[in-house]
């Protein structure tokens, strides 16, 4: 399988540089489409006081300290302290011995011994029926696909397998289920992967009754919700948003806690439309709600679903139910992605209160072409224009 | 391609410079280890020094390779069609007791499917597969295993369900989609299951469980390291050669060759997958000839010798062992005497008479049969006891099974997570209101529980 343009060195220290280089350039006189400033957006904990607030952390890791990582030493940070504290978590998928092609298992297998962490053959259906077999006597293995556009060979093992081993075990599945099983893959656009280095494959998994399906949107999610995930009964798909590896920093606990799964989070409070989103177009709605209320007067409520699937149906109703408007973004394609069964669900437990249609933004029905990135994911502009036709109806 | 490729030779560049302490560090993996210190092909050697094939010699012969028939890997077996020991210095290594137990599980099997194909014929069950002509390799390669070795079987495996203990309730059980089928009557007939006897249940998708249980081997050969005290384990992994042709089977053998995990692999080749011959399944010398080419340690055995499976199964336990654990293909060869399921007729695609001649001349039942008789330790009258038993124990199982109630509805949504979702109880509420408003519509007598059991709170026996 072709992997072009994923050598350690360009994704480790030149994505990035080359994206502000080539590709997040912005039309001179644009007011909207900027590039997200990392630094100072209210998603991520800027101070340690801010990120020990969160109520959802254990008391443990609210009395501690905190440092301030990237997502891809969060993860390291969570996949550490799993080995570290379950002498059953086992690490491996291609290249992951060396510490992976965008350094989440640095140090591991040096700290755990290869035994436990390693490197397989170039086979994603391998890995992915590996880590079931694993899982089934007993093990919490985690699985690493190198990029979420190729756990496609792993597809079966994944939905007729995975998926389904709990429910065909029937009453054997106290001791023969595949609890404890993560498949991590890293997702979503970076600016320059173009058709096999970008794809958001997750509406298809949502589709697949038995697995769990998370997108973390930062550091902080990315350490809680892989603890959670590793220590949850049923599988989970964890899809670690690329291109947010180096550029989200925030003050992350350093005790190991979690954070819930299937629970959205409602980062932003609001009275007039609820936007639904997940992983890294959140931070794209931040920016287009902040112009929105500043222009149009209005007040947004931004929800993060953090699991996909199953997803928090009850806090999102209750939300629109409140604002009467709603609008989901993901970046994968419209069509059948997360948004229709947002929109759909939305529709039917918050119909007498909606005051306009629910709106999809979300990639338009085509392929990832290289050149036309900023033109297929959502941008701030079209979450705007989105806010402004809810407003408007 | 390119880049990927310096990833992976930087990787074991990397590995290469700390090589003695990644050899050193763990016990578990010493045939996991990289197999040259320097990647840099030394002047003037007579032999290859690339990264990716350390020790083969040059020469100037432009000559391919070619599987010849020839070359085909021989077959290993300890009776001759008569039942005779081919090899008297080699007698067979079983006790009188041990030949009666596996003789009389291979006819309990091959009872059980008269009857059972039979019992679709007449649509009684949904579906079976029946095990004529490989009731030798399921049964004499389980009596070789420790009971605790974890199984995954394709699904013409019955045979190890009846030497590790199934009774004939427990297939009923499961034939008939009962409350006391442990799978809660949510599979097809024939794929069984069971956390008792430490066999994964069976599923549909061919191959799939081949991975699996390299995976479950690895994590075997931990738990053997950290609990040195308790029998050592293997996992056994069963599949026939049409399945070999999946992606699976090969991502499985390769990773358990580089993970080094204690696996036995077994192959039934009989002869079919479906309608398909071998012809046009593969061009090879068979599956044996692959696990070479893996570097697995390779045997073919005549499935119609039990004794030889028996015996070839213990051997291959020992070897995938050694050393912390290595995986072993077995190629068990025998003939597909039955059709490929109840929604089959094999005379579409092959001669009666070429059936026929298998059933007669060479079948595993008869030629352990014939030993034992050579023995002194069966007979004529033994025969008709066992047979007329067995006949009736069955029949009496199925009459039993046809009157149990199925579980309750609620088991169609349970288990999907280990605890339901809000959606899925929601869902519940919703079944239950349609069941209870059109009551003519739905027939829940057969359901325990009726309408009470369309929950999620059922009680899962």
């Amino acid at each position: 399988m072709m992997r072009p343009a994923c050598s350690p060195r360009s994704l480790a220290s030149q994505i990035l540089p080359s994206i502000r280089r080539h590709y997040a350039s912005h039309p001179p006189k644009a007011r909207l489409n900027i590039p997200t400033d990392y630094g100072t957006t209210p998603l991520l904990h800027h101070t340690s006081k801010a990120a020990l607030a969160n109520q959802e952390l254990s008391q443990e890791a609210r009395n501690g300290t905190t440092d301030r990582k990237n997502l891809f030493q969060a993860i390291n940070s969570a996949l550490s302290h799993a080995l570290r504290s379950d002498p059953r978590v086992l690490l491996f998928g291609e290249d992951v011995a060396f510490g992976g092609v965008f350094r989440c298992s640095m140090n591991l297998a040096s700290e755990f011994g290869d035994h436990r962490v390693f490197n397989t053959p170039l086979s994603e259906q391998g890995i992915v029926g590996f880590a079931v077999g694993a899982a089934v006597e007993g093990m919490r293995p985690i699985a690493e696909v190198q990029f979420a556009d190729y756990v496609f060979p792993a597809f079966d093992q994944i939905v007729n397998e995975a998926a389904k081993i709990r429910y065909r075990a029937g009453t054997n599945a106290d001791e023969q289920a595949c609890g404890g099983m993560v498949i991590r893959m890293p997702s979503g656009g970076v600016g320059h992967g173009a058709l096999y280095h970008s794809q958001s494959p997750e509406a298809l998994f949502t589709h697949v009754p038995g697995m769990r399906v998370v997108v973390p949107r930062s550091p902080v999610q990315a350490k809680g919700l892989l603890l959670a995930a590793i220590e949850s009964p049923d599988p989970v798909i964890f899809m670690e948003p690329k291109i947010l590896y180096r550029a989200a920093v925030e003050h992350v606990p350093a005790e190991a806690y979690t954070l819930p799964l299937s629970k959205a989070e409602v980062l932003k409070e609001g009275k007039d439309v609820t936007i639904i989103s997940y992983g890294t177009p959140l931070y794209t709605c931040q920016n287009a709600l902040a112009a929105a209320e500043k222009d149009l007067k209005c007040s947004v409520e931004l929800i993060d679903l953090r699991t996909v699937y199953p997803w928090d149906r009850q806090s999102v109703m209750a939300s629109v139910n409140k604002t009467g408007r709603c609008i989901v973004v993901h970046e994968s394609m419209v069509n059948a992605g997360v948004g229709a069964e947002v929109a759909a669900t939305v529709q039917e437990g918050c119909f007498l209160r909606l005051e306009a249609p629910v709106q999809r933004v979300a990639g338009w029905s085509t392929h990832s072409g290289l050149a036309y990135e900023k033109f297929q994911i959502p941008d701030v502009t079209r979450i705007y224009d989105a806010i402004k036709n809810v407003l408007e109806y | 391609m390119a880049a990927k490729r310096s990833i992976s030779v930087l990787g074991r560049n990397v590995l290469a410079q700390r090589g003695v302490t990644a050899a050193t560090q763990s016990s578990l993996c010493s045939r996991c280890q990289q197999r040259w210190s320097s990647v840099s092909q030394k002047p003037g050697s007579d032999r290859v020094h690339f990264p990716g094939a350390v020790n083969s010699r040059f020469t100037t012969n432009l000559d391919f390779a070619r599987a010849t028939e020839e070359d085909a890997m021989p077959t290993y077996r300890v009776l001759d069609q008569e039942g005779q020991v081919i090899d008297q210095n080699h007698a067979p290594d079983i006790s009188d007791e041990e030949a009666i137990r596996l003789y009389k599980a291979m006819v309990s099997v091959s009872i059980m499917d008269l009857i059972m194909f039979d019992a679709q014929r007449q649509g009684r069950i949904s579906f079976y597969m029946v095990s004529a002509g490989e009731e030798g390799i399921a049964v004499g390669s389980a009596s070789s295993l420790n009971p605790k070795d974890p199984i995954f079987a394709q699904y013409r495996e019955t045979g190890i369900f009846q030497y590790r203990g199934f009774t004939l309730d427990d297939f009923m059980a499961q034939l008939f989609a009962t409350k006391d089928d442990t799978g809660l009557a949510r599979n097809m007939p024939v794929h069984y299951g069971s956390k008792k006897y430490h066999v994964h249940t069976i599923s549909s998708p061919l191959a799939t469980q081949i991975p699996h249980a390299s995976g479950a081997a690895y994590a075997v050969k931990m738990q053997n390291q950290q609990n040195p005290t308790e029998d050592p384990r293997v996992v056994a992994c069963y599949f026939g050669e049409g399945a070999a042709s999946e992606g699976d089977f090969h991502a499985a053998l390769n990773i358990a060759a580089t993970r080094a995990c204690p696996v036995l692999f077994i192959c039934r080749n009989n002869g079919y997958a479906i309608s398909t011959p071998t012809l046009e399944q593969y061009r090879g010398d068979g599956i044996a000839s692959r696990g070479v080419g893996y570097g697995i340690d390779t045997i073919r055995v005549d499935g119609n010798d039990i004794l030889a499976v028996r015996e070839v199964t213990k051997r291959a336990r020992d070897l995938a062992l050694t050393d912390g654990g290595r995986p072993v293909l077995i190629e068990a060869m025998s003939y597909r005497v039955s059709h490929h399921s109840t929604s089959d007729d094999s005379f579409a695609y092959r001669a009666k008479v070429e059936v026929e001649d298998w059933k007669r001349r060479d079948n595993p039942i008869t030629r352990l049969r014939k030993w034992m008789e050579g023995k002194k330790i069966w007979d004529e009258g033994k025969e008709k006891e066992l047979r007329a038993d067995t006949r009736k124990a069955v029949l009496d199982a199925y009459r039993k099974a046809e009157k149990e109630k199925k579980p309750p509805v609620g088991a169609s949504m349970a288990d999907v997570y280990a605890q339901p979702t809000e959606e899925q109880r929601e869902q519940m509420r919703q079944m239950r209101r349609i069941v209870e408003m059109y009551p003519d519509e739905y027939d829940l007598s057969e359901f325990e529980g009726g309408v009470e059991g369309i929950t999620l709170d059922f009680k899962k026996r």
